[in-house]
């Protein structure tokens, strides 16, 4: 096999293991419109990265950590609702992202790349920074997994129970927009939150406890890297889009299978 | 337990956005004394909870809190996400160490049954037992509810109090309740804190249902359906109503033959 295929699947499946468990969180606390908005906020990120002609990696990752804490500060001052407050954003940093890019005569960028992916043209440094920031983040979700859930289940009764429930969700989000931030090599801006969300929403159906539901995410998601990058080779279609796609029919899949509980 | 009181608080005042929520408010928890907080909406009942449980710092007065003192908080309702797996034993054992014995506690308040149970399947008057059994996962010193009855039928309120009066004497800890129910809590109830902003009136349960702050806020129909019942109360209590006693008797007694002849 090809070296950028074994790269491809090594940086999906690292992805695809953090997202799983991270996803159920995003599922839970209906963050989908967040994870949304922080993927493009972070085509902000490259843009200026490209403008300025920094690292791009860090760049992004940055990028996204700062929309992540300005999300937080507004969600916090309660100015609008936060549906409302993640659609401005949203979608102004998509467009701003958009006409900084068209500008910046320096490179000629391929607008594609960013917010579909291009899996296939991983290099070294990309796999290093992916799998690195992969394992850090799935370390840090494993750690606090217990009061991650405490706060998700009761935000208040978690804090009398002792809880630092603010920090917890603060260090949530920034979980979030690391793994976002790296993915978007995998999918791109567009289709990143359907790699949180899709393979723990297929999870949901086959499990009881939070903990295999998290397992469950993580293995569906990385059967539809698995799954994506196969399509891709066999039919020359684009990465990014084969794997969510794939993810979606994994989904169907689960939810056609009739209930367990269900009499 | 070095102190005496389980929280006081003093001339405790919260205002948001320039609109006065309490006033000059003062408590005085005892151990294993049930105090129950009644007061109309936005009588700023929930905020004083708040502030006992130290998620919100009142800007005036203070609050004292007995060293190492242990709460057990049960909030008026909890809604668990239907995506969320969660078995009630699960939910019982968030807090603390897994080895905790979640069957014990869900013996405790009747419900043992249900440890395998979804928690996003539970009935109203389940997840309150649930939630209260979470509040005991601690071993508190102190309970905390928050409308416990809420969501709940009749009979299951009625329960539910009888419930929460066997708990406070097995583990004999102080509770502060919000409930509306004053004619279902009286009797298990210590003192009557009527709120309204400030503390309109406070006592023992009968002396506040006829205190004039209380029929102004609450009116003379709850009032009074409140005197049957403290009417009824006071009778089995103190031996006078021997002759109610016996007239019921002689009633029944009256009965039985004229149904027989």
């Amino acid at each position: 096999m090809a070296d950028f295929v074994v790269f491809a699947l090594i940086a999906g499946i690292s992805i695809a293991l953090v997202a799983g468990p991270l996803g159920c969180f995003v599922v839970w606390r209906r963050m989908s419109y967040f994870g949304d908005t922080l993927a493009h906020s972070s085509l902000l990120g490259v843009a200026l990265a490209i403008l300025f002609n920094t690292q791009l990696q860090i760049a992004i990752i940055g990028s996204c950590l700062s929309f992540a804490a300005l999300l937080l500060l507004l969600e916090r001052k309660q100015a609008l609702a936060t549906d409302t407050l993640l659609g401005i954003i949203a979608h102004s940093t998509l467009a701003f992202g958009i006409l900084v890019l068209s500008v910046s005569d320096r490179v000629q960028v391929n607008l594609n790349a960013f917010l579909f992916g291009d899996l296939l043209t991983i290099t070294l440094t990309d796999l290093i920074w992916i799998v690195s920031c992969c394992l850090v983040s799935g370390v840090v979700l494993i750690f606090f997994w217990k009061k991650f859930l405490a706060i998700t289940v009761h935000r208040e009764l978690a804090m009398i129970e002792g809880l630092a429930a603010d920090r917890l969700y603060a260090l949530l989000v920034f979980l979030i927009a690391i793994l976002i931030a790296v993915a978007m090599k995998i999918v791109g801006v567009l289709l990143i939150t359907s790699l949180l969300i899709i393979p723990a929403a297929a999870a949901r159906r086959l499990s009881s406890t939070p903990e295999q539901m998290a397992i469950g995410a993580a293995l569906a998601g990385s059967l539809a890297v698995i799954g994506g990058l196969a399509l891709s080779y066999a039919w020359d279609t684009p990465a990014g889009p084969s794997i969510v796609a794939t993810a979606f029919v994994l989904f169907i899949v689960v939810y056609l299978k009739p209930e367990a509980g269900k009499r | 337990m070095t102190t005496d009181f389980l929280v006081r608080a003093r001339g405790i005042g919260v205002s948001f956005e320039g609109r006065q929520v309490l006033s000059h408010v003062d408590l005085d928890l005892l151990q294993g004394q049930l105090i129950t907080l009644i007061g109309p909406n936005g009588a700023g009942k929930t905020t004083l909870v708040r502030i006992v449980l130290g998620l919100l710092t009142p800007h005036e007065g203070q609050l004292q809190r007995a060293p190492d003192l242990r709460i057990g908080y049960m909030p008026q309702k909890l809604f668990v996400e239907p995506t969320m797996p969660l078995t009630v034993e699960r939910f019982l054992q968030l807090p603390g160490p897994t080895d905790l014995k979640a069957e014990n506690l869900l013996e405790e308040v009747k419900i043992g049954h249900l440890l395998k149970q979804q928690v996003s399947r539970l009935s109203g008057g389940e997840m309150q037992r649930v939630l209260l059994a979470r509040a005991l996962s601690r071993k508190p010193h102190l309970l905390v509810l928050d409308e416990p009855a809420q969501g709940v039928d009749v009979n299951g309120q009625v329960e539910l109090y009888e419930l929460i009066n066997t708990i406070r004497a097995e583990h004999n800890c102080g509770v502060l309740m919000v409930s509306h129910d004053l004619h279902l809590v009286m009797a298990g109830t210590d003192e009557v804190i009527c709120l309204n902003q400030h503390i309109c009136c406070h006592g023992k349960p009968e002396h506040v249902s006829t205190d004039p702050a209380y029929l102004a806020l609450f009116g003379r129909r709850e009032a009074e359906t409140l005197a049957v019942y403290t009417h009824h109360h006071n009778h089995s209590h103190d031996m006078k109503g021997a002759i109610i006693g016996d007239s019921c008797c002689d009633l029944h007694a009256d009965k039985g033959p004229h149904k027989h002849g």
